[in-house]
C-alpha cells in the first residue's frame, strides 16, 4: 500500500483535470443561467456562441502570432480574448436585434424562444464552420507545463508524476477572476442590481423605471464575455473543434440545472459536480486501487465504470435524476 | 372649488380590447388626504386605480395630475411624473435585500437618495433592522412595508396603494393603516383600494363606493359609515 503515490495519481488524473474542466463548465453554465434568469429562456445556441467566440479568438491569436506578438510563457490567446469577446458581443446584440427582439415584443412563451434559439444555434453552427472549418485546431502556445510529470518525479522521488499544464492553472485563475467580477457586478453596481431586479420581478422593475432594453443589452454583453472565455479556456486546455463545442451544450445545461437554473452560485457548483462526476466515472481506477488496497485485492481489470466515449451519458443521467427528484436544483433556482 | 390634485375624471374603459369595466367612474385625491375606494368583489375597485395609473385603456374621460392631462402616458412615464404605485401582489423584489429594494425604487433618481432612505427607515423602523435581509424572507406585514417604502423612494407627489392590507393579520393591518396616515400627514395625497371596508372608511377623508364600475356613493369616510344604504349593502348592517 502506498497512499502517497495513490494521492499523487488521483491528483494527476482526477483532481487537476476535474478542477479545470469544472471551471470551464461553470463559466459556460453561468452564461446559460444568466440568460434563463433575465431573458427567461434556455439558450440552445450557447455552445455555438462559445464556438464562435473561440473561433474569433483563434483568428486573432494567429494574427498576433504572425506579427510576432506573444505573452512569453502565457498563451497568446489570452491577448486575443478581449477581441473575441467584443466581436461575439456584436454578434449576440445583432442576433437579439434581428431575432429575439421580435419575439420579446410579442411576449412569446419561453418554449417558443427555446425553439428560436435552436434555429439560431444552427445558423451559428454554420457560421463557425464557414469561418474556421471543421477540423481540430490547437492554438495553445507558450510554456506547456508549470510542472511536468518527469520533473515532479525527479523532485519528489515518487513513482507517480503530477503534471500541471499551464492551461489548467490559467483556467482556474481566470475562472476565479471572472466569477469574482461577475458577482461584484451583480451585487454592487447599479446596473447589476437592476438586472437582478428585472430577473426577480419584471413588472415591478418596469414600474421602478428600469429600462428593459438596457438590461437585455448588458445581459447579452456579459453572456458574450462568459461564453467566449469558457470556450477559449476549454480550447486551450484541450483543442478547438466546432462539433465538440456543440456537444458541450449537454454538460453545460446539466451543470446549470443541477445547480439550480437562474442561480449563479448554483451554476458554479453544478459545473464542478458535473465535471467531477464525469471524470471519476470515466477514470480507470486500477492504478489508484493498486496503491491503496492490499496486494492480493489489487484489481486485474481497469476498474473503469464507463468508457470515455460515453462521458455524455454521465451528464445526461445526472440531468434526469435532478429533474426527477429535485427540479429546482441544489441552490433553489427556478424549476423547469 | 379648485380641481383635486389627482383626478380620474368620468373614466370609461377596460383591458385591451375587452368590454368596458368602468363606466364614467370618477376618483380623485387631494393633498394631505386619504381617498379610499371600496366596494363589493368585482366592482372594479382595482381596475379604477389601474386606470388612474395607466395600466388599462381609458376610452372616455381623462386623468389629470396637478392640472396636467396624463391620460395617454404609460405607467412608467407616470412614475416619472411623480406617481407612486404599490401593486397588490408581487410588489417587492423577493430575492433582493430590503435596502436593495429601496434602491431599486429610487432607480429613476440620479441625485443622492440617502436622505429619502433615512425617512423611509424612520417611518418603518423594522426595515432598518432588516435592511440586509432578503425581502422575500420577511413577514407579510413587513413585506407590505417594503413595498410602500419602495414606492416612497421616488419621493412621489401622490401614492396609490392597491389593497395594502390584503392577507395580513388584523393587528398588522391596524399598524399599516397608522403608517399610511403618517405618510399622508407629510402632505402626500393617498389613493387606496381596500377590501376591509369598515377600517378603511374610518381613516378615509374621502371615500368612493363603486358598484359594477360606477360611482355608487361618494362622501367622507364618516358619512358613508353612517349611510344606512352603504351599511346595509356591504358593511354587514
Amino acid at each position: 500500500m502506498d497512499y502517497l503515490n495513490a494521492i499523487v495519481a488521483l491528483a494527476n488524473f482526477v483532481i487537476v483535470p476535474g478542477l479545470a474542466y469544472g471551471a470551464q463548465l461553470a463559466i459556460g453554465a453561468l452564461g446559460v443561467t444568466l440568460i434563463y434568469a433575465i431573458l427567461r429562456f434556455s439558450n440552445f445556441a450557447h455552445g455555438d456562441t462559445m464556438a464562435f467566440g473561440t473561433a474569433i479568438t483563434i483568428l486573432f491569436t494567429f494574427l498576433f502570432q504572425s506579427w510576432g506578438i506573444s505573452l512569453g510563457p502565457l498563451p497568446t490567446a489570452l491577448l486575443a480574448l478581449p477581441f473575441g469577446i467584443a466581436i461575439t458581443a456584436l454578434l449576440l446584440l445583432g442576433t437579439d436585434k434581428v431575432v429575439y427582439q421580435f419575439y420579446r415584443t410579442q411576449k412569446a412563451k419561453p418554449v417558443i424562444l427555446v425553439i428560436v434559439s435552436m434555429g439560431v444555434m444552427f445558423v451559428m453552427n454554420g457560421i463557425v464552420r464557414f469561418i474556421i472549418g471543421v477540423r481540430d485546431i490547437r492554438f495553445a502556445d507558450g510554456e506547456r507545463f508549470i510542472i511536468s510529470a518527469r520533473d515532479f518525479k525527479e523532485m519528489t522521488g515518487l513513482d507517480e508524476g503530477l503534471a500541471i499544464k499551464t492551461t489548467q492553472a490559467i483556467t482556474v485563475v481566470v475562472a476565479i477572476i471572472v466569477v469574482a467580477l461577475l458577482f461584484w457586478f451583480l451585487n454592487k453596481t447599479r446596473t447589476g442590481k437592476s438586472m437582478r431586479a428585472f430577473s426577480d420581478n419584471e413588472d415591478l422593475a418596469l414600474l421602478s423605471g428600469i429600462d428593459p432594453n438596457r438590461v437585455v443589452m448588458v445581459t447579452w454583453m456579459i453572456v458574450a464575455a462568459l461564453a467566449t472565455t469558457a470556450g477559449v479556456l476549454y480550447g486551450l486546455d484541450k483543442s478547438f473543434k466546432a462539433f465538440t463545442y456543440f456537444q458541450l451544450l449537454l454538460p453545460i445545461f446539466a451543470a446549470a440545472i443541477v445547480g439550480g437554473i437562474g442561480s449563479p452560485v448554483g451554476a458554479i457548483a453544478g459545473g464542478f459536480v458535473i465535471a467531477f462526476s464525469e471524470v471519476t466515472i470515466t477514470y480507470a481506477w486500477k492504478k489508484v486501487l493498486t496503491y491503496t488496497l492490499p496486494e492480493e485485492w489489487a484489481p486485474d481489470s481497469l476498474v473503469q465504470l464507463l468508457s470515455t466515449d460515453y462521458k455524455f451519458a454521465v451528464s445526461f443521467a445526472i440531468l434526469i435524476i435532478v429533474l426527477l427528484f429535485r427540479p429546482t436544483g441544489l441552490f433553489r433556482g427556478q424549476s423547469i | 372649488m379648485s380641481e383635486p390634485f389627482l383626478i380620474g375624471d368620468a373614466m370609461t374603459g377596460g383591458y385591451g380590447r375587452g368590454p368596458d369595466i368602468l363606466h364614467g367612474c370618477t376618483i380623485s385625491a387631494e393633498k394631505g388626504e386619504i381617498a379610499v375606494i371600496v366596494g363589493p368583489n368585482g366592482a372594479g375597485k382595482s381596475t379604477a386605480m389601474k386606470a388612474v395609473f395607466g395600466m388599462l385603456d381609458v376610452r372616455q374621460g381623462a386623468v389629470r395630475l396637478d392640472g396636467e392631462d396624463i391620460t395617454h402616458l404609460s405607467p412608467q412615464e407616470r412614475v416619472i411624473k411623480g406617481m407612486g404605485f404599490v401593486p397588490q401582489v408581487r410588489n417587492i423584489f423577493g430575492s433582493m435585500t430590503v435596502e436593495e429594494n429601496l434602491e431599486m425604487g429610487a432607480f429613476i433618481r440620479t441625485d443622492d437618495i440617502s436622505g429619502t432612505m433615512e425617512q423611509v427607515y424612520e417611518l418603518f423602523p423594522i426595515l432598518k433592522d432588516k435592511r440586509n435581509q432578503p425581502a422575500g424572507e420577511l413577514s407579510g406585514g413587513q413585506r407590505q412595508q417594503v413595498a410602500v417604502g419602495r414606492a416612497l423612494m421616488t419621493q412621489p407627489k401622490v401614492l396609490m396603494l392597491d389593497e395594502p392590507t390584503a392577507g395580513v393579520s388584523p393587528i398588522v393591518m391596524d399598524e399599516l393603516f397608522d403608517r399610511i396616515i403618517e405618510v399622508s400627514r407629510t402632505g402626500i395625497p393617498i389613493l387606496m383600494v381596500e377590501q376591509n371596508a369598515r377600517q378603511a372608511l374610518e381613516i378615509a377623508d374621502k371615500a368612493y363606493v363603486l358598484v359594477q364600475g360606477r360611482n355608487a356613493h361618494t362622501g367622507t369616510g364618516k358619512e358613508l359609515l353612517a349611510d344606512p344604504e352603504v351599511r346595509a349593502s356591504f358593511l354587514g348592517g
